[in-house]
């Protein structure tokens, strides 16, 4: 159905019942893209609304979280209430924890997980444990679909590499990367319903040795993208979790890092903040490690 | 079907709801203004605040966040769907508890819980605070929400019918409280009359700038469904208005200049769909912007001029208080404390945005909006709109939180004047960034300051100076130039003494009334300073504190002289125990983490109640009616404070008849007499003393009638009054005797103005009658890794004088608690950048900790059955007692507000630098 979306004459409405026909459509024109609605309304503000709005949510094949070959696919709709629910291993703990941190329950209830990366928030609470699952956003448009890894997608502050055509359809989390635990730690000014000043995702894996064999750690709100921070990783890489990794973090100058002063935190304290919460983060994943009777005792307190 | 509209259908509180809306527009608007389900309140429009929540399928959501077109096929359930009948047992609860103060965030409040309770019928209070942390509350300090939610499942049934005989002292269930748990309490923006006109301003989006309109005749012909462009040149009276007549410098639209981002410089008057449609940026003006100053520093220096030609050097006004000789006294002192002190700009954030609609009423012209000062309201539009004061009558909406920028007029002189030039109703409501641009705030402050103690750890004396940023016009800043120098050596004996503060014009938002009038500020210049000289001195600070504390007999620092009800002692001594418990426990958390720190922190306040030093009366009126009905006209505004309660509570008392015999006349200026304004912390104690009056006055004349002493008891029983003594029994008959012209057979009208004697030039003499105090204890984390700080505890001691209502002064506490925890921690207006409720942080439910309050009553002579205010004082001593903490468990000084995480930790590395 197409009508108008408001009394102005110049705004369409359109809600697809399937994807098939939101590319159709997407095809034709420059549309705003309607899901969960939470960055929608606040960034619309009280001015009238002029553009044409192409709303998802008939679109029930992106509702659903389901596991395919080689990964778990999070439908383009599918909210961080949702995400709550699902029964997911320890990998997926930290964005278990960040969803939530997403605004309040009302926001999570309704707010998507692929509207958060799409509204490119340098401080989107999504990001950083993404970025540690190794997340990759699926595209699709009337030329096929293509798919970016996460870092890939998100260009810069409100910016993604979506194209005018292109619509997000979900997020695929290779089963690779779901190995080991996670922790997310945010950093605001209040308890609830709050920007974070920053924030730190880490997702650990240890081998038979209790070695660690895979880490990821981002960092959100620190820079114009959140981003994992690489030669951290590589340092840790073959180090016992606990105080033989910290020893690495210890001194570590978080020089990838950009932060900027604004109305929540100076830039030097976000970069101290940062370093701190990384540490924590480590720190809470090795204690998840120490209980974890799977790990068959390789891992000491 | 409409091209341009969706047929909806779905399901609203049960029942089914066929409708047809633009597919886009919230689904808020779409229940409260077609629907008419106006339950449902609009606080931000950006889910900051979550007063709109409103269940989805069961789900919790925004419905501001919500397009309409997401309705159709659902179940939605809304305030209004709580209760069947009778209130629900969370509805019940919220009532008892005393959960709703001004009640606009309690639909809200009541939705969110309502999913938490079907899901966990006895949630505990991590569970309540995850379930609630999307709604913000502004008044209560969010205690007794908690509370009410946790034991909504008890089985307590409310109190039953004789429960509000209740008098003074007890806790009767708040008389307005119903129709805010019900929802159907109607707020500023809650009703719109038939064929209402909309009206928008045209805000000025520089911070100083000369405008010139284009072709306004142009534009009008040009926009469908416009039907008017007002500016200045259309208003008939004279366009200043101030609350203070001497300083009354602000148009109700600018003329030729605008001196302050978000000023109103025309209103656009439509029909108001046209208007929701309308791009502002094609409305034809041109900006010509003027050098500006928003820092004190900036309006002050040389060359910069004057924002107002007659105020040379920006400075609006000063105040000073002198007694002693100060310099003297610190020259010879053994030791002394000094420092100096910032403290940013404070956005009141009431969740209801400021609301209301005008119509003619023959030739008078009537407001219905949101207020705190329905006369003052009265006589500034009056004066704006060029008519005499009683051909405008004022008649207060339920008011969403005030805290003292709802003194001011905002949407009055416009809707009035769109109504009275085009003689239709006439209806503005304020968005939230249009609230937080164009409306008062706290003042910024600069204040510099020392304090000087002998050995034995008596102040000697003290010189404090402050300037306070008043913003681009007057509004209440001689008051706050009047009421700090009064107030800033807090509730001690300051023998020697000199303060002085000015306020200073710039061009950010203007300054005013907001809950203790610059006293707040001026608390945390010296109740730091106290913690300092304590420590120099090696005196415990509560000890410290004590020793100086001010007692009957001892001069004030204007030279007040009471021989009675000074109340600081108590309050402190009430503390004691406390303290002692909280020092233990700090240091034994202390010994074992290095990391995360504890520390305890105290500090006091005092706080004048009423105008300063000027007359400031209240006149209460009641009477029986020939049908048989006691009536009381009580005007003053209860803004959720509680005064719709506590003023007939005094009068049941004084009168001798049971509270729940009472009908209310509210605060319409038509039918009502003046009690001044909800300000000052006066209402409790100057209204309250003038009900008293009357009532006693009431009691006597039917009495006399009567002819019996006053032992006897006065009651009405089918139409008559029955007046009881001993065995003797007499029924006066009302039906049958003369009624005046409010239908009165008996009736009594009495005013109260506190006996006060205006300043000297040295600040000498007696500004207020009656005078609360209070000292509350902070024990908090600090974790010195981040900087952040976790509130623990708040133990809060406020000499009341005598607690009309205990229930209602705890929820006044808890509130003012809360604001001052913001004002600590979190809030910082920066003008142009946080005009929003996500960058403009107040406590959520989860930043308020245990609160303890502690009612003290010693008596005052002079307040009703020995009544103190209590509003504003609660929230002076919440912040310096929190950074008392901060420095207990840290040694870091924080000198500039809010205490952010970043600027704790850089206190913290800056004693590890010099430690």
């Amino acid at each position: 159905m197409t009508v108008q979306a408001s009394e102005a004459p110049l705004s369409r409405y359109v809600r697809p019942a399937s994807t098939e026909e939101a590319l159709d459509l997407l095809a034709t024109g420059n549309w705003r893209i309607l899901a969960g609605g939470t960055d929608f309304f606040p960034a619309q503000g009280n001015r009238p609304i002029r553009d044409d709005i192409l709303d998802i949510n008939g679109l029930e094949e992106l509702v659903d979280l389901h596991h395919r070959d080689d990964h778990l696919f999070i439908g383009a709709r599918a909210t961080w209430s949702q995400i709550l629910r699902a029964e997911l291993p320890p990998a997926f703990d930290a964005l278990k924890l960040a969803a939530r941190e997403v605004g309040s329950v009302q926001i999570q209830n309704r707010g998507t997980i692929a509207g958060n990366l799409c509204n490119a928030s340098p401080a989107a609470d999504g990001v950083p444990p993404l970025l540690a699952l190794d997340a990759e956003v699926e595209l699709a448009s009337l030329a096929g679909r293509r798919i970016l890894p996460l870092d890939a997608f998100l260009l810069g502050s409100r910016q993604t590499a979506r194209q005018p055509g292109e619509l997000l359809t979900g997020l695929r989390i290779p089963t690779t990367s779901t190995t080991g635990v996670s922790h997310f730690l945010k950093l605001g000014a209040r308890s609830y319903l709050i920007i974070s000043i920053a924030m730190v995702a880490v997702r650990v894996a240890v081998g038979q040795d209790g070695r660690i064999e895979e880490v990821a750690v981002a960092v959100g709100a620190c820079s114009a993208v959140a981003q994992r921070l690489r030669r951290l990783e590589t340092a840790l890489i073959g180090r016992r979790v606990g105080d033989d990794a910290l020893a690495a973090v210890a001194d570590w100058p978080f020089d990838e890092l950009t932060p900027i002063d604004d109305v929540r935190a100076t830039a030097g304290y976000r970069r101290k903040a940062a370093a701190e919460l990384v540490r924590r983060a480590l720190r809470q994943a090795h204690e998840q490690m120490v209980r974890d009777p799977s790990l068959e005792g390789r891992v000491a307190a | 079907m409409n091209a341009d509209r969706l047929s909806l259908s779905f399901e609203l509180n049960g029942r089914p709801v066929t409708t047809e809306s633009a597919p886009a527009i919230r689904l808020s608007a779409l229940l409260r203004d077609q629907l008419g389900a106006t339950g449902t309140k609009v606080g931000c429009d950006a889910g900051d605040c979550g007063a709109c929540t409103v269940l989805i399928d069961g789900e919790a959501a925004c419905a501001c966040l919500v397009p309409a077109a997401e309705a159709d096929g659902t179940a939605i359930r809304t305030v209004e769907g709580l209760s069947n009948g009778t209130l629900s047992a969370l509805q019940a609860s919220f009532l008892r508890h005393g959960a709703a103060q001004c009640g606009i965030c309690t639909p809200g409040f009541l939705v969110a819980a309502s999913a938490l309770l079907e899901e966990n019928p006895q949630p505990d209070e991590q569970a309540v605070k995850d379930a609630l942390g999307g709604v913000l509350c502004r008044c209560t300090g969010y205690r007794k929400i908690i509370d009410a939610v946790m034991d909504a499942n008890a089985a307590v049934a409310l109190p039953g019918p004789g429960h509000n005989s209740g008098i003074v002292g007890a806790s009767p269930l708040r008389l307005d409280g119903e129709p805010k748990v019900r929802g159907t309490e109607l707020f500023g923006a809650d009703e719109c009359p038939e064929a209402a006109l909309g009206v928008v301003a045209i805000r000025s989006p520089y911070w100083h700038a000369r405008f010139a309109f284009g072709d306004l005749a142009h534009f009008l012909k040009n926009t469908p469904g416009l039907v008017a462009v007002y500016t200045a040149r259309d208003l008939p009276g004279e366009n200043r208005f101030g609350v203070i007549p001497p300083f009354a410098d602000q148009p109700a639209l600018a003329v030729e200049t605008a001196r302050f981002r978000g000023e109103a410089v025309a209103i656009l008057v439509g029909e108001p769909a046209a208007l929701a449609d309308l791009e502002l940026g094609e409305f034809p003006i041109s900006w010509e912007p003027l050098p500006h100053a928003l820092t004190m520093e900036e309006a002050t220096a040389d060359g910069f001029p004057a924002i107002h030609s007659e105020r040379v050097g920006n400075v609006l006004t000063g105040g000073t208080v002198r007694r002693g000789d100060a310099e003297a006294a610190l020259a010879a002192s053994a030791a002394i404390a000094t420092g100096s002190f910032e403290t940013a700009y404070v956005e009141h954030a009431y969740i209801e945005p400021e609301a209301g609609y005008a119509f003619m009423d023959g030739d008078t012209l009537v407001i219905k909006a949101c207020t705190q000062a329905p006369i003052m309201d009265r006589d500034d539009t009056a004066t704006i709109l060029g008519l005499p004061p009683e051909k405008v009558r004022v008649i207060p909406t339920a008011t969403g939180g005030g805290f003292g920028s709802k003194l001011d007029l905002s949407v009055q002189p416009l809707i009035g004047l769109a109504a009275l030039k085009t003689g239709r109703p006439a209806r503005m409501v304020y968005t939230r960034a249009e609230s937080m641009a164009s409306t008062t705030k706290r003042h910024p402050a600069s204040m510099t300051a020392t304090i000087g103690a002998d050995a034995e750890g008596h102040v000697t004396g003290m010189v404090f100076d402050g300037d306070f940023n008043t913003g681009a016009y007057a509004s209440w800043g001689p008051t706050v130039a009047t009421r700090v120098p009064v107030h800033a050596s807090g509730p001690y004996f300051t023998p020697n003494y000199r303060a002085s503060a000015r306020a200073i014009h710039t061009n950010g938002p203007v300054s005013g009334a907001f809950r203790g009038f610059g006293v707040p500020q001026a608390a945390y210049m010296q109740e730091t300073l106290y913690d300092e000289l304590a420590d120099r001195l090696g005196i415990d600070r509560l000890e410290f504190r004590l020793k100086n504390a001010l007692r009957n007999g001892q001069p004030t620092v204007c030279g007040h002289v009471m021989e009675e009800g000074i109340g600081i002692s108590a309050c402190l001594e009430e503390l004691q125990p406390h303290w002692t418990r909280a020092l233990a426990d700090a240091d034994r958390h202390n010994r074992a983490d290095s990391v995360v720190r504890r520390g305890i922190g105290i500090a006091s306040c005092w706080y004048g109640c009423g105008n300063t030093g000027i007359p400031n009366p209240s006149t209460m009126k009641l009477g029986i009616t020939a049908d048989g009905r006691l009536v009381l006209h009580q005007g003053a505004v209860d803004i959720g404070q509680g005064s719709n309660t506590v003023i007939p509570q005094i009068c049941a008392e004084a009168l001798g008849m049971p509270l729940e015999t009472f009908e209310f006349v509210g605060g319409d200026t038509a039918l009502t007499p003046d009690a001044g304004k909800t300000s000052g912390s006066r209402q409790t104690y100057i209204s309250g003393k003038a009900a008293e009056k009357s009532g006693r006055a009431l009691r006597e004349t039917i009495l006399r009638h009567a002819n019996v002493s006053d032992a006897a008891a006065i009651s009405l029983e089918a139409g008559a009054l029955v007046v009881r003594e001993g065995e003797a029994v007499r029924r006066i008959a009302l039906a049958d005797m003369p009624s005046d012209e409010n239908g009165f057979v008996f009736s009594a009208m009495e005013s109260y103005d506190p006996p006060t004697r205006p300043l000297d030039e040295n600040g000498q003499g007696q500004p207020y009658a009656v005078y609360g105090w209070g000292a509350q204890l902070v024990e908090l984390e600090v974790d010195t890794g981040l900087g952040t700080v976790k509130l623990l505890r708040i133990t809060a001691a406020h000499d009341v004088g005598r607690a009309i209502n205990p229930m209602l002064a705890e929820g006044q506490i808890e509130g003012g608690i809360a604001q001052g925890i913001g004002m600590a921690l979190m809030e910082e207006y920066v003008p142009g950048r946080t005009e929003n409720l996500h960058d403009y942080l107040i406590p959520t439910i989860g930043d308020v900790p245990e609160i303890r309050s502690i009612l003290v009553e010693v008596p005052d002579p002079e307040g009703p059955f020995g009544a103190k205010g209590l509003g504003e004082h609660v929230l002076i001593p919440t912040g310096p007692a929190i950074l008392n903490a901060i420095r207990h468990a840290t040694g870091a000084t924080i000198t500039r507000l809010p205490a952010t995480p970043d600027r704790v930790l850089a206190a913290i590395d800056k004693t590890r630098l010099s430690g």
